[in-house]
Order: structure tokens, then sequence, then C-alpha cells
């Protein structure tokens, strides 16, 4: 049985429609990413599977139970973690998980838990004292501490520098070392390729594009070979660079002038997101 | 009943450790009493029937206090909670709804218990106030006044949307609504206007009915007006909050 299996689920806020009959299943053990722009509908989906929204149509199971009516037996499963960092603020690292594993039947241990998000360091900070990065490892601290099969993770890494992401990543592949299921949704091309299975692609609340990342960019549009003619910019798309390539120069030696401004060009990571999103680049 | 306890025992360190909390709500009733009391604590009311200030005055802020407590206090909170997420986020843990609450508005009572507690020792130091003797009244009288404020408490919660705004609307409602009803100074000589301000306020009837049992000797059910009074705003505070009641941040 799936972790997650969505089918044709719909949702709109009055004339907005924000998710359009989109499906997907997430396998037992998967790390999953729902990869889009904002307003994708990428929160709407992730709010509906936690319960939060109530969806228009469709059918939503998340381990095995529709999350429309779920109640705190389901919750005990499940984990999650909000673009928000909302804590209380005037309580200690430890107390903030102590705090929430009290609400749990089998909670894991809380300075396990802290040595889990590398906050031993700050155990008896409070919360206010925390710096962001800090923050949001308390934040995914506080889904872990209940043990949950399940962890929805909305955008972890939005706003962290270079170093704070990395840190985060290895978390989460922590995580997925103790074999939980992950539903993680980014904006970043890069954190999906590095850390998810499989992604779907959503673009004004549809799935465009689904599979595993290494695939995704493989189904990339073509190479490009650029030059100047005459002072012109010419811009050749191709599928077989290395035989385009090679009829260029031979008519060029043949020619005996040189191509100005050869190069020759593999899309990058975020050319593949931007044509599947449908975003320009600056 | 161990999940309440678990709770109500962080809500209690959450309380001691906010200092708005402990200052605005829970001390500044203390202080007026040390402040207001020994400027007219020795006086005689005419217009209360000749009482003393000190202890017209106690009875005041412990009506004070229970507006300042159960009321502002815990409307406050419950927006930055809200605002800030923290709703949203206990919504996705197995935490029951009713016993958050529970243990939220048992956090707030215990509060303002300690309150009356206070107030009624420093009484007896600093002014030589005796102990009240209805006890049962008194304790049935502040429990039923401190529910009701919590319910207008929670029901003026849903109605503000920034946590910025919590405080000055809350503070904008009590503090003009206290001085009125006549927390501070007897309303007597009040204008017109603010007498009629006053007579749909449910903080008059609650000191109506705490004066009455502090410094008349009467028991609760004497005044079955202002209790009927306080039960109604408290019923429309719940019934507004049940209506209204959010876990999610305003959007937008």
């Amino acid at each position: 049985m799936s972790a997650i299996s969505v089918r044709d689920l719909r949702k709109s806020y009055g004339a907005l429609e924000a998710v359009r009959e989109i499906s997907f299943e997430v396998e037992r053990g998967e790390v999953f990413g729902l990869l889009g722009p904002n307003g994708a509908g990428k929160t709407t989906t992730v709010e509906i599977l936690e319960g939060y929204r109530k969806r228009d149509a469709g059918s939503v199971e998340v381990l095995g139970v529709d999350p429309a009516g779920a109640g705190g037996e389901w919750r005990e499963r499940i984990g999650v973690v909000l673009q928000s960092s909302a804590m209380y603020e005037t309580l200690t690292v430890a107390e903030s998980l102590e705090l929430f594993a009290g609400y749990y039947s089998r909670p894991r241990p809380v300075d396990e838990v802290v040595e889990l998000i590398g906050l031993r360091e700050k155990r008896d900070d409070r919360v206010r004292r925390l710096s962001g990065g800090q923050r949001r490892r308390l934040d995914l601290g506080l889904a872990l501490v209940g043990d949950p099969e399940l962890i929805f993770l909305d955008e972890p890494t939005t706003g962290f520098d270079p170093r704070a992401r990395r840190q985060a990543w290895e978390t989460i592949r922590t995580l997925r070392g103790l074999g939980k299921t992950i539903l993680l949704t980014t904006h970043y091309l890069d954190e999906a390729e590095r850390l998810a299975d499989r992604v779907a692609v959503l673009r004004q609340g549809e799935i465009v594009a689904a599979g595993p990342p290494a695939e995704l960019i493989s189904r990339t549009p073509a190479t490009e070979i650029r030059y100047r003619e005459n002072g012109r910019e010419v811009v050749v798309e191709t599928d077989r660079p290395t035989q385009v390539l090679h009829e260029l120069t031979a008519k060029a030696i043949a020619e005996k002038r040189e191509l100005e401004g050869l190069a020759v060009t593999r899309p990058t990571l975020e050319d593949v997101y931007l044509s599947l999103t449908g975003e320009e680049t600056e | 009943m161990k999940l309440f306890r678990h709770e109500l025992s962080a809500e209690l360190l959450l309380y001691r450790r906010s200092r708005e909390l402990a200052f605005f709500t829970f001390l500044l009733p203390i202080v007026f009493f040390v402040l207001l009391g020994s400027t007219y604590g020795n006086d005689r009311i005419k217009s209360e029937g000749g009482v003393r200030g000190s202890n017209f005055l106690e009875a005041g802020m412990i009506g004070y206090g229970a507006i300042s407590i159960a009321f502002a206090g815990l409307a406050i909170v419950l927006v930055i909670r809200r605002e800030s997420g923290v709703l949203k986020r206990l919504r996705a843990t197995p935490l029951p709804a009713p016993t958050y609450v529970a243990a939220l508005l048992s956090a707030f009572m215990i509060a303002f218990a300690i309150e009356v507690v206070a107030l009624i020792v420093l009484g007896r130091v600093l002014f030589g106030i005796g102990a009240p003797d209805r006890i049962g009244s008194l304790v049935v009288a502040l429990a039923l006044g401190a529910v009701a404020f919590c319910g207008l408490g929670i029901g003026v919660a849903a109605l503000i949307k920034t946590a910025e705004g919590a405080s000055a609307v809350v503070n904008a409602i009590y503090l003009p609504a206290a001085f009125i009803a006549g927390a501070f100074f007897s309303p007597h000589s009040f204008p017109a206007f603010l007498r009629w301000i006053a007579d749909v306020l449910p903080l008059t009837y609650f000191l109506r009915l705490v004066r009455g049992i502090m410094l008349h000797d009467q028991a609760i059910w004497s005044y079955p007006g202002s209790v009927a009074v306080i039960v109604a705003w408290g019923l429309l505070g719940a019934f507004v909050a049940v209506r209204t009641f959010r876990w999610e941040p305003t959007e937008g």
C-alpha cells in the first residue's frame, strides 16, 4: 500500500483553481518532491494531505486514511513542518521538544532528537535566541519527536544560507535512512534533485512532469550552439550536437573563416525547470 | 487527564515566562491597589454607604484582575499564538482541541486565583482588611466571572486580525471598561453618559457582585440580576468564540 495516494484532486479558492485534477502516489520509505514556483499549488496540495484544508473533488488517502476526517490516532503517525516556523519563543529547545513529545504515545527520546537535528549546544537556549536556520531545525525536531512514519516538509530550506541548506539536507537524508516517508515541497530544483527519489513538477495547479529527477533532466530541451555570423547572433538547438557542430566547423574551415564567439551549452538544471514551469529567466 | 496535566504545566510555565502577561495583566492590579490604596485607602466613601476606600478598592482590583487576566491576557495570547502559527502547528499534533482549550483556560484561572489571594493578603498587611466572611459565595462569584471573561476573551480574539493589533485593541477595550465600571473609583460621581455605558458592561455587574459579597457580607443569590448579566455576556463570548474561532493565521 502506498503512503500517499492522490487521485484527481481539485481545489479552488473562489474563481482561482489552485489545484486542477492532480494524481500521484508516494511509496513507503520514499522521498517525494513536489516542485514548482510560488502559487503553483504545492502548499494547497500538502495542506489537503495534512488535513488542514478540504478538497473540492477527487480522492486522497494518507497512510490509508482520508485526512479530511482523520483523528488523533492518525496524527500520531504524521509529522508536519509548516512553511512558517512558529513556536513558543520563551521555551528552551529541550522544553519545546518535551512539550511536543508529551502529545504522542510513543515519542522519540528528546535528547536523541536534539542530537538528530544538531542542536546539542543550543539544548537549553530559549527559542527566541536561535538563528533562522536553528529555528528551522527545531521545527523539524518538533515534527520528528512523535516518531512519525510520514513527514511533510513544506519548503524546509527557503531563506537559508548555503551552509544551513546543506545541514538541512543532511538531516533529511538521515530521516530517509531511518525509513521515514517524506513529502517535500520546494521551489529549488537542486534541492529536489539531491533529496527526492521522485518528483512531480507543478505548474498552475497541474502536474506537468513526474519521475526521478535524473530522468526529468535527461528529458531536456536541446543543446544550444551559439556563434556570430556577420555580427548577428546565431542559435542552433539540436538533439545531436556532435553532428551539427561537426558540420558547422567543417563548413567554416572550408570557407576559411572563424565561428566567432562559438559556444556549446547544455541546458542547466535551471533551464529545465524554467521550461517546465513556464517561468521566464530574468 | 495525563495530557491535560502535561499541557497545563506547560501553560503555567509559558505564563510565568511571558513578560507581557506577568506585568500588564498580573502585576498591574496589585500595583494599582498599592498606589491608589495609599491615596484614598483610609477615606470613607459616602456614595458607597460609607465603606472604607481600601476595602472598596480591593474588591475593585479583584474585578480589574479578572478582566485583565481572563479577558485581556487570554485574548492577546490567543491572537499571538494564532497569527504566529502556533495554533496551526498544534492542530497537526494528536493533542485534542478540547484538552488544549481546557488547559489554557485553567492556567489563566489559576493565575487569577493567585492574584486574588495576593490582593487579599496585601490588603490585610497594608490596610488591615479582614478576610472575607462569605468564602463560598465569593469563590463561586469569582469563578463565574473569570469563566465569563475567558469566554469574552476567546470571542474577541477571533475578531482581531493581527498580532500587532492584539494589545492595542484589547487595551482599548478593557482599560476604559475597568475605569467606567468603577474598578478604580466609585462611579457615583461619573457623568450620566459614562453611567449609561457602565450599565451594559459585564464588569459593572461583576464588581457589584464581588463588592456585595466582600463589603456587605451578602450571599451570591442576593444578586440574581447581576449573575444573569454576567452569564449572558459569558455565553455571548462563548457563542462568538465557537462560531468564529480559527486555528490558522489570518490570510493576506
